[in-house]
């Protein structure tokens, strides 16, 4: 084996990722003059930031009174207090002046009035700790993700970033438990390429693709989540997996929150505003895993929409058209391409659909990757930023617009803490040939996969596992029956088919390769949930329907060795980063 | 008259026939360009039977189920599937679009799916797009102001002025105009192209940018902006419907009045 040629490089740091973290990330390292690469398998702007829509949460009190430590207590409320209250204290504390660089990037932010950056109501972001809505989401349009991706593109080309663009990152090289770089595959010539680096930055985005029908992209694979856990290292919080309340039905296309925020609301087949008896004072505007659970009992109860009453009608057709027009376009324009109606007349048909997955790579606020054996350590030379990540910020359920300003106030967190730990000119490490070869040999043996098992087909039975044992409510059997089942399409990779042998653009090998992160993660996923015998955020237990602060307000760590998942928990930090703010204690939440 | 040989690759060979085997009676006919680098040989056109009863309604749904069921190294991008990432640009039918936003339904007859004209192909579908990202960068698409604004507040831009940035910003970079655009066949390396220029126009624009003049002294070039001769297949085949060709017309116009 091992016939393959390999490119060397040296940088003081990788990023590896092009979306929103990963170029605001690399976008703060070169400007500091530390020698950058960013490393994508896709071009940056196809990276599925710029498929988030509705906007990007900063208290800059643009519409009316804003306070950040408002913006601190309605994310650790929306986190189901599994949130770090350390982390999330800087997530909002730096997001204004986040998002006012941002503008300063280029962003065509839409704007009020008197010139400034447009915001509109979103679930859960209230005045004054949970009294009434707040308008805290900043937004261009309903294109936000877009824009920034766009803008940020533009700086990372600016600061002269260096591009590795369609390279497919295998795997981590580690020594002695620091991570000293990357090996990757370009698909554009067919070659590999070792990349040393003193950090390596994890801007790899989210894992959606477990699931059968998710807003995510085809590429939302996790793959650096699956490169950490053969890495040896742990995953975090894989249980919390947002459904969005409003994905369109039948297709999995994303109708933003803002609908509800210019607005818009639910119906079921009675006609009724049902969210009125789920979330008195919020109603459409509750968060997230609230609205998805009330949509589900809907159905579950026969009062859904359709022929089959499987879905729920998303109303705006009493808005102006003309404020439509203006900050809801691109919603019309999927609506009508994808199932022909126009919103100002007709009703949305919308169904909960896998969107987030809060849980990602342990880290701390400063970006570094955490491991634990009962105490926390640092992990030299390795960063995770973005939906890979699990700061945590998000905790057991995400505000809407939270991710966003997640990517890029961590991003450049990373960059500022990268700056501080390299010192000039350090040589890089000489990294074993075995570690090479280990990574060499699991892409020579996938790409030489002759056996009776398609991909697509492994990847097909996974993800129907995940949407039928791992879905809105969950139960002690369905869960069982999911640990069992979720290990069939990981044990077929032993007899994997990959038709296309070649080098150049192998897509049926990328997919390959991708399969392979993504059941790591399907794995650490149904066997998290399986152990959190209580009810959180996102994860809905109907056998445990309530909190247990007691037993369960701690992070789950999962390890995956290849055979079989390791749990283990590590602390939620309850305590404030500065005296700034105090720590807001766990209570019931009611929206 | 003069006499030219097209080089021995750009012939399209018959390739393979992929007969349905599910017995449907609602079959569509597809067509797709192949073509492998690894091999001496020319491209050629695959034929595949495709059972629309089982098959989602876009041009994407098709190309997915052929990968997924019945040749797993047909070669193309995609991502997003709602047009918003710009992948899984193609000549569809004739057309450069976006295979996940187009309908199979409305096109009569057989389907034909090749990959983005005239540009150097790496595998099946997918197309060398370097060159127009180089060419993107040169446009230099980032907002330059002076130092004096304070990095305190946004930076003032009233509802009037931002909306001149509405049917520019939204161009997702797929590349369908300017490769529908036979002006950028013929005189890619010189001329910028609609998709380009679009995005340049979309930082001349901007109320907040302080160097407009020094943006349109930079692309007032024979090539680089006069290479356009309004011929408007970039308006026609954008995905978004956004219209490059009126936003090179304002350059020009610019151009002429300052």
């Amino acid at each position: 084996m091992s016939a393959y040629n390999i490119v060397d490089h040296e940088y003081d740091v990788l990023v590896v990722g092009a979306g929103g973290s990963g170029l605001r990330a690399a976008v703060g390292l070169s400007e500091s003059g530390l020698k950058t690469a960013c490393i994508s398998k896709v071009f940056p702007t196809r990276s599925h930031t710029a498929a988030a829509q509705g906007g990007i949460s900063a208290a800059l009190g643009n519409a009316g009174e804003d306070d950040w430590r408002w913006h601190m207590y309605d994310t650790v409320k929306g986190s189901d207090w599994l949130g770090d209250q350390d982390c999330i204290e800087y997530l909002c504390k730096e997001a204004p002046s986040a998002v006012i660089e941002l503008e300063h990037y280029g962003v065509p932010f839409s704007r009020t009035k008197d010139g400034k950056i447009y915001q509109r109501a979103f679930g859960g972001m209230t005045k004054n700790y949970g009294n009434e809505p707040v308008q805290r989401t900043c937004a261009a349009a309903d294109r936000t993700g877009h824009a920034i991706l766009h803008t940020l593109y533009g700086q990372a080309l600016k600061h002269k970033t260096e591009f590795f663009i369609e390279y497919f990152a295998l795997d981590l090289l580690m020594k002695n438990g620091e991570c000293k770089g990357v090996i990757a595959w370009n698909l554009n010539d067919g070659t590999i390429h070792r990349f040393r680096s003193h950090i390596t930055i994890l801007a790899t985005g989210g894992y959606g693709k477990i699931y059968f029908s998710a807003t995510a992209a085809h590429s939302c694979t996790g793959d650096g989540n699956g490169m950490v856990l053969r890495a040896g290292l742990p995953l975090q919080d894989m249980e919390f997996v947002q459904f969005h309340p409003t994905g369109l039905y039948g297709i999995g296309c994303l109708i933003s929150e803002a609908v509800r925020g210019e607005g818009g609301y639910l119906l079921n087949s009675k006609g009724e505003r049902f969210m009125e008896r789920y979330a008195p004072k919020a109603k459409d505007l509750a968060s997230r895993d609230v609205v998805s659970r009330s949509m589900a009992i809907e159905i579950n109860e026969g009062r859904g929409i359709g022929e089959n009453k499987d879905h729920i009608h998303l109303h705006i057709d009493h808005i102006d058209p003309k404020i439509i027009e203006n900050r809801l376009p691109g919603i019309s324009e999927s609506v009508e391409t994808f199932v022909h109606r126009d919103v100002t007349k007709d009703p949305i048909p919308v169904v909960p659909t896998v969107h987030y997955n809060m849980g990602g790579i342990p880290a701390n606020y400063k970006a570094e990757v955490l491991n634990s054996n009962g105490k926390d350590k640092t992990v030299p030379g390795l960063m995770a930023i973005g939906e890979a990540a699990c700061v945590s910020v998000h905790g057991a359920n995400r505000l809407g617009s939270n991710s966003l300003i997640d990517l890029v106030v961590f991003g450049k967190s990373a960059a500022k803490r990268a700056i501080e730990l390299i010192k000039p000119n350090t040589p890089h490490d000489e990294i074993s040939k075995t570690e090479t070869e280990k990574s060499l040999d699991r892409f020579d043996k996938l790409r030489n996969g002759n056996g009776s098992n398609k991909t697509a087909e492994l990847r097909l039975s996974m993800q129907k596992t995940m949407q039928e044992k791992c879905a809105v409510f969950r139960t002690e059997k369905t869960l069982k029956q999911g640990v069992d089942e979720i290990k069939k399409p990981f044990e077929g990779m032993e007899s994997i088919s990959v038709k296309d042998k070649s080098l150049i653009f192998n897509t049926d090998l990328v997919e390959t390769l991708e399969f392979d992160n993504l059941i790591r993660q399907a794995i650490t996923t149904m066997e998290s949930a399986y152990h959190r015998k209580e009810s959180r955020g996102a994860h809905a237990r109907e056998d445990f329907p309530k909190r247990d602060d007691k037993n369960f307000m701690k992070h789950t760590l999962s390890w995956h060795n290849g055979k079989e998942v390791k749990i283990n928990y590590r602390k939620v930090n309850l305590s404030t980063l500065t005296n700034d703010v105090q720590t807001f204690p766990p209570k019931e939440r009611v929206y | 008259m003069v006499q030219f040989n097209l080089p021995k690759n750009s012939k399209i060979l018959k390739g393979q026939y992929f007969k349905d085997k599910t017995g449907s009676s609602n079959l569509k006919i597809v067509h797709i360009y192949r073509w492998d680098p690894d091999k001496n040989e020319n491209p050629r056109e695959d034929t595949f039977e495709i059972d629309l009863n089982s098959c989602g309604n876009k041009v994407l749904d098709i190309l997915n189920k052929i990968k997924n069921e019945i040749d797993s190294s047909l070669t193309f991008r995609r991502s997003c599937a709602h047009g918003v990432c710009g992948s899984c640009a193609m000549n569809v039918d004739g057309v450069n679009t976006l295979s996940c936003m187009k309908s199979h339904k409305e096109i009569k007859g057989d389907l034909r799916i090749f990959p983005l004209p005239h540009l150097k192909v790496v595998k099946d579908l997918v197309a060398d797009l370097s060159k127009l990202y180089r060419q993107y960068e040169s446009i230099e698409p980032w907002l330059k102001t002076k130092n004096s604004k304070s990095k305190k507040n946004e930076i003032n831009q009233s509802k009037k002025s931002r909306e001149k940035l509405d049917g520019l910003y939204e161009c997702i970079m797929c590349a369908c105009c300017s490769t529908s655009c036979p002006s950028y066949w013929w005189n890619s390396e010189k001329y910028l192209g609609p998709a380009v220029l679009l995005q340049a126009y979309r930082w001349i624009s901007d109320s907040r940018d302080d160097e407009k003049k020094e943006r349109l002294k930079k692309v007032a070039d024979k090539l680089k902006l006069y290479g356009c001769h309004t011929i408007m297949n970039c308006a026609s085949s954008c995905p978004k419907g956004l219209n490059p060709a009126k936003a090179i017309g304002s350059i020009k116009k610019m151009l002429a009045t300052s």
